[in-house]
């Protein structure tokens, strides 16, 4: 009896100890991992090698260049040696000691019939009306002409439109290369550190404001339509592979400068010197409403007519002469320009006084402010080299090219270290969520940063350019995505607090029941032993 | 975890490395380094200031939080550069017998609300998650230029914090908590991003000042470089406040930052006063507290550096000399000038009325609302009710009612 009844108590302590294992290992083995994946932050798969690669991508650049020869600058013999084609590569030091290998395929060729034809014409300006009409250049890509030496072209110059003249009695090799050595610099020489000129946005805002502190005195028209439509949309046109470009206008009354201008009785008239400058901007700018215009960056642009007390109005610069253009900007920001009113128009003594505003005075002084802004502003020369002034639009297209390249590595660049900033903060903070169109976000900057250094090391440089405002769109859309700070922040102690109370009352029986099962069957190990 | 962690840092090393090496155009350390000891290399200046705390009592945080805002701009930072964030309106709260106005010194000495104080968060929009989000530059694409922070890796950055805290947090709206390794990792964010150079929400260098009670270990968990704190408090200490005012009724504004102000009202936009002698204001004899700060993250010595490279504004400028020519075109001008001449006299003005449909707008039928199910409480109120019916008298009394 006793032993039935013992060997049933037997059967139930093994039957509870089989069950105990039994939760213990569905616990462990299922409950903890299902416990973790669910638990664990969401992260969408991303590239995190290719990430790592973009670090190590040497950027090349390539310039297609053309260097055409006219029949008489070339003696016959060497002209069969026409046409081929040279490639040269060369490192361009850029400022702060970094390199950038640049390389240049050189085809030679014959002049062809019409080429001929213009470069033998009397004048520049003909010249280049016929070159320029039948050949669509390429952004990005040269073409060098060279005359004989006795062509009525002379001095050599460099025209506008992507080409240069040069003259040399005997084409040799060894010549056109050592010519190359100085004169491509021209494109990439940044003289601006990069973070003063305006910032590379996929679209700017421009505002024109005429300040008008006294309309007591003064009644002032500026006719900023027509010269918006005259003067800077050509000149915004021709920048617009750099960006979007919106321009608006706006006229204020009673606004001050927020500094009182000198009086110098040497000149009868009002000054400011060049150390007030900087805290005119400040009470001003709050007055402008840039903040409500837009969310790409703003560039302002105002003209103050000094009210009636203090004409004329001048800016010294530091040596206390009155600066030419009466002008002054301050980077990122824009320019202010001081248009002093005609003092003959005061003769009729009726107040207030009707004021003409000269905009292509104004516009001048803008527009060149503008390129400082974005700085296109003239290279140094090399030797032999005369520069023809810009065209009617205020930009020349190798200015702009050089603009694109140099916005093009910066847009490389950026885009780089915001996606290995990105890596490196997952990394780091193991709470951020990486949702998928974030992700999608990442692979599109991704592709963009190879596709635009490929298409840079082939030459292309307008979709080049193009995606590289691509990959630093999508690069800082995924970086400032605000779903990133769903989880921030969770600390450990605060986690510890939430699952005790859930896995602890549970947990407890199965490990105590676990401890007294093991220990059980050490004795019964043991016991063996023992009695042998 | 470790091996995560290790693998994590050589990851980090490697590409630090490489990066160092790609030929881009990335920071000059080199060619600046030498300056860079001797002056800080930002080109802009902004502040973020945030007061933290609502109701009527803690008036004295918003006179803080509007006096540094103050001096701040008298020092030449202009309001697109500054974001203040106020969890209440002291001026025209009902129980401000001076309304419009948030006094800072006894005997209504000083007005700090003024004419032109801009408030980017105003109220219920001061959160953790906007202050938050503000920092990092994770913003919804709706927000406003003037709620951002549009700083680049050439700002320096002023973030002053005032309220209620405690060791390692401090409360926002009564109702939650931003924590120093919040803190921490944001600005660890800011630093990150520091490597491009245009809008990228980073800073060149970050002055953190904060008057709560046991301020000081708000910055004890800061890990990223360039960043130099002030706090107004030990651990373990409370921050007290100035002085009442009897008129008014409640404290107008903290020790810590009353002598800071003290100190401000002392420095113009010209300057040289530099950080150790800000680090000297309100000793324990004044202050009650005793004030701290940290300088271990930041590279250069605090000696050299100048007040108003935190409070004030720097704004480059050059002189215009150079113009462009460009051919007159006086017929298209004149032409455009008639033009214009006769669309004036064409135009006729707008009548305000005529543009909005003000009829549509009066004669609104209400709307029909949906209709919800009675609320949780109701319902559970009646259950409770119905509960306890059938426990005092049994389940048979059920048949009365059906």
């Amino acid at each position: 009896m006793a032993a039935a009844g013992a060997a049933a108590t037997h059967l139930e302590v093994a039957r509870g100890k089989r069950a105990a294992l039994f939760f213990a290992a569905v616990a462990i083995v299922l409950g903890l991992p299902l416990w973790w994946k669910t638990t664990e932050t969401y992260r969408a798969s991303l590239p995190y090698s290719q990430i790592s690669g973009l670090n190590a991508l040497q950027l090349r650049l390539m310039v297609p260049v053309t260097v055409v020869f006219t029949r008489e600058s070339v003696p016959l013999d060497d002209q069969e040696k026409l046409p081929f084609t040279v490639v040269h590569e060369r490192e361009i030091p850029l400022k702060y000691k970094m390199k950038i290998k640049c390389r240049f395929q050189k085809a030679y060729r014959r002049a062809l019939d019409h080429e001929e034809e213009a470069l033998s014409s009397g004048s520049v300006q003909e010249a280049e009306a016929m070159l320029d009409e039948p050949q669509e250049q390429a952004e990005g890509s040269l073409t060098v002409y060279v005359i004989s030496e006795h062509s009525s072209l002379l001095p050599q110059f460099c025209p506008p439109f992507g080409s240069m003249m040069e003259s040399s009695p005997i084409p040799e090799e060894k010549q056109v290369q050592l010519s190359w050595e100085y004169r491509l610099p021209l494109f990439f020489d940044p003289q601006e550190p990069l973070t003063s000129l305006t910032p590379v946005s996929v679209g700017y805002e421009i505002t024109f404001s005429l300040l008008n502190p006294d309309p007591k005195s003064h009644d002032v028209y500026w006719d900023i339509e027509g010269a918006v439509r005259r003067y800077v949309q050509p000149f915004l046109n021709a920048l617009g592979a750099a960006g979007n470009f919106s321009v608006d206008s706006q006229i204020l009354y009673y606004a001050m400068l927020g500094v009182n201008p000198r009086f110098d009785s040497a000149s009868s008239s009002y000054y400011l010197d060049m150390h007030s400058l900087p805290h005119v901007i400040n009470p001003v700018e709050s007055r402008l409403g840039s903040s409500a215009a837009s969310l790409y960056p703003v560039l302002n642009f105002l003209l103050y007519v000094p009210e009636l007390a203090h004409s004329p109005l001048y800016i010294q610069d530091k040596d206390g002469a009155p600066v030419a253009t009466n002008a002054f900007h301050s980077p990122r920001w824009g320019g202010i320009m001081v248009y002093n009113v005609d003092s003959k128009t005061y003769n009729a003594s009726v107040l207030p006084v009707r004021v003409e505003v000269d905009m292509v005075r104004v516009m001048e002084v803008f527009l060149a402010q503008l390129r400082l802004l974005f700085g296109i502003a003239q290279p140094q020369l090399p030797p032999k080299c005369l520069l023809s002034g810009p065209t009617s639009e205020g930009l020349m297209t190798w200015e702009l090219d050089r603009l694109l390249w140099a916005r093009s590595v910066e847009n490389l660049a950026t885009a780089t270290t915001t996606l290995t900033s990105l890596a490196q903060l997952l990394g780091k903070i193991s709470n951020i969520v990486i949702k998928d169109d974030v992700a999608s976000e990442v692979y599109k900057a991704v592709a963009a940063v190879q596709k635009s250094a490929e298409e840079l090391a082939s030459g292309h440089l307008a979709s080049a350019f193009v995606a590289s405002q691509e990959a630093v769109t999508s690069s800082e859309l995924a970086f400032f995505d605000p779903s990133l700070l769903h989880l921030l922040y969770f600390p450990d102690d605060q986690k510890f607090a939430i699952y005790i109370p859930l896995f602890l009352p549970m947990a407890v029986p199965i490990l105590l029941s676990l401890v007294k099962i093991f220990l059980e069957t050490r004795k019964s190990w043991r016991k063996p032993e023992k009695t042998d | 975890m470790a091996v995560t962690d290790s693998l994590s840092r050589a990851a980090t090393v490697l590409a630090t490395v490489l990066l160092l090496s790609f030929g881009s155009v990335a920071a000059s350390h080199i060619e600046d380094q030498a300056e860079q000891f001797f002056r800080s290399g930002h080109t802009n200046n902004w502040a973020v200031l945030v007061c933290t705390s609502r109701f009527w009592f803690n008036y004295r945080h918003v006179a803080n939080t509007l006096s540094v805002y103050r001096s701040v701009k008298r020092l030449g930072i202009p309001d697109s550069h500054i974001v203040l964030m106020l969890a209440d309106d002291m001026a025209c709260n009902p129980r401000n017998p001076k309304p419009a106005t948030v006094f800072s010194h006894k005997n209504m000495e000083l007005n700090v609300y003024g004419d032109d104080v801009e408030v980017d968060y105003r109220s219920y929009e001061v959160t953790v998650e906007n202050f938050l989000r503000v920092l990092t530059g994770r913003i919804p694409p709706s927000t406003p230029r003037s709620k951002r922070l549009l700083s680049d890796d050439r700002s320096n950055i002023l973030i002053y914090m005032t309220g209620h805290g405690g060791n390692g947090f401090l409360k926002f709206q009564d109702s939650e908590e931003i924590t120093n390794i919040e803190l921490a990792d944001a600005f660890e964010q800011m630093w990150q991003k520091r490597r491009c150079y245009h809008f990228s929400f980073s800073y060149n260098e970050l002055l953190f000042i904060i008057d709560t009670c046991q301020g000081a270990s708000m910055y004890e968990r800061f890990y990223s470089p360039n960043i130099m704190a002030l706090a107004s408090s030990q651990v373990g200490e409370d921050s007290l406040s100035h002085q009442p005012d009897p008129a008014i009724g409640v404290h107008l504004m903290d020790r810590y930052t009353f002598y800071v102000l003290e100190f401000l009202e002392e420095i113009n936009p010209a300057s040289q006063t530099n950080m150790n002698d800000l680090f000297q204001v309100c000793p324990k004899s004044l202050c009650v507290s005793t004030p701290g700060h940290r300088t271990d993250l930041f590279q250069r010595d605090p000696k050299n550096v100048l007040i108003t490279d935190f409070f004030g504004s720097v704004r480059k400028v050059e002189i215009t000399t150079e113009t462009i020519k460009l051919q007159q075109d006086s017929e298209i001008m004149e032409s455009s000038y008639k033009e214009d001449q006769m669309d004036e006299k064409l135009m006729e003005p707008l009548k305000y009325a005529e543009q909005l449909p003000v009829a549509q707008i009066i004669h609104q039928k209400p709307k029909l609302k949906d209709w919800h199910p009675p609320g949780g409480f109701i319902l559970g109120l009646w259950a409770l009710i119905i509960m306890v019916f059938f426990k005092t008298y049994g389940i048979k009394h059920m048949k009365f009612i059906f």
